[in-house]
């Protein structure tokens, strides 16, 4: 809850309050539809509803937590830092790849049900749960480290003009939202996917690299760049707001140059 | 991997009866329907137009093929066509192609032109704009043809 939520509080109780369970800010009842799929009691995922109090600042991921410690402790999805750095708690809200700890209740549309289920494209493990094993499989093919011949006795000097031209492509957190937005990677699972591209582009545009030949070979395979058909939902899914897209379009006009 | 160790070791705990397992369940469960922006309906249209002119094409090829057979088969085929029903056949025909092209091009657009890439969405109304415009030049004139006997 925010600083200026509990002042106002306080100043609606008429009183200098220090407690957030006193504050009189309006609660509301949202219904969340949960896709549930247990591989032991299971032959089928099925849908299962949950009614939870929720204030206007809570986020997705605040009702999952609350139908877990609350109601149902068999839920189970990922969750690390909670605060959309580590990027393990992709879903699909409503239909669209978001992470949970950034997606605010009030922004949903909560005269409906909100409906959360898995990542498409991945298996299914439990829940929300998925086997992300494929997806960093791709990622480890690009060879997503620096590959370099020269030892500089201090750091590598990089100009800022040359650091922006990957600037973008630098804030992924491996979250797999446009991976498993991509309509290609839900019927093709060799498919590298937006990540990895995203991932081969932060290396191919660094001029300090010298490998990018080596990934832009990598990824000029018939399951590499090739495979994009720009639907734009991984840019729309990117919780970092990185032009994945923009980024697939520049490594597929760097394969036709031949260099980056 | 990950679904043979912890999942294993939950399945069996130690002294409970053994409960015959659930077979294998789908590992790719059908969930709802992604809900994609202007971007992805534009390659679902894409995809459809391109399969029905693919279509197309293949029994056009078999009909203009016949007149190496026997002319007045051919004759009795393209009779056939000229049929309401086929009148608006036509119609949609034109109106996927004329969808394929212009998105085609935006397509090119937003590959090889970064900006065409930051303003794909608007494009795609671009494209729908352009479609409209070309099937309202297009329409009243094959109905009188089809409808009308103009021809």
């Amino acid at each position: 809850m925010s600083d200026a939520a509990n002042v106002e509080a306080a100043v609606a109780d008429g009183a200098v309050s220090t407690g957030v369970a006193e504050a009189p800010i309006e609660a509301f009842t949202v219904t969340l539809i949960i896709r549930r799929f247990d591989p032991e009691v299971d032959a089928e995922p099925h849908w299962q509803d949950f009614d939870v109090q929720m204030y206007p600042t809570d986020r997705v991921l605040d009702a999952l937590h609350k139908i877990k410690w609350e109601q149902d402790g068999s839920l189970t999805f990922r969750r690390s830092c909670a605060h959309g750095v580590c990027g393990s708690d992709a879903m699909r809200i409503n239909g669209r790849n978001r992470l949970a700890c950034k997606t605010l209740i009030k922004d949903l549309d909560i005269t409906k049900p909100i409906y959360i289920e898995a990542i498409k494209g991945l298996p299914l493990e439990k829940d929300l749960v998925v086997d992300m094993e494929p997806f960093f499989q791709s990622y480890r093919e690009v060879q997503p480290f620096l590959i370099a011949s020269s030892k500089p006795e201090k750091e590598r000097l990089q100009s800022p003009a040359a650091r922006e031209r990957f600037d973008d492509t630098t804030k992924c957190i491996l979250c797999a939202a446009c991976t498993s937005s991509c309509p290609v990677f839900w019927t093709d699972g060799q498919y590298f996917g937006p990540a990895a591209i995203v991932n081969a582009h932060r290396f191919i545009f660094d001029d300090r690299d010298e490998a990018a030949k080596v990934r832009l070979d990598i990824l000029n395979d018939r399951e590499g760049v090739w495979r994009c058909r720009t639907t734009f939902n991984c840019t729309e899914a990117c919780p970092r707001g990185i032009e994945v897209t923009k980024a697939i379009a520049e490594v597929k006009q760097a394969v036709i140059r031949g260099h980056r | 991997m990950p679904d043979t160790t912890a999942g294993s070791v939950a399945a069996q705990p130690a002294g409970s009866p053994a409960v015959p397992r659930v077979p294998a369940p789908r590992r790719r469960p059908a969930g709802t329907v992604y809900r994609g922006r202007e971007g992805m309906w534009s390659w679902v249209l894409h995809r459809i137009t391109g399969t029905a002119i693919y279509f197309f094409l293949l029994v056009h090829i078999l009909d203009t093929a016949l007149v190496r057979l026997s002319p007045s088969a051919y004759n009795a085929v393209i009779d056939t066509y000229k049929t309401p029903i086929m009148g608006l056949g036509e119609t949609a025909l034109v109106a996927a192609i004329v969808l394929h092209a212009f998105n085609g091009l935006r397509i090119i657009l937003v590959d090889f032109w970064s900006f065409a890439t930051r303003h794909q969405r608007a494009l795609f109304w671009v494209v729908v704009a352009l479609w409209v415009v070309t099937m309202a030049g297009f329409v009243p004139e094959q109905f009188a043809h089809v409808f009308g006997g103009a021809s």
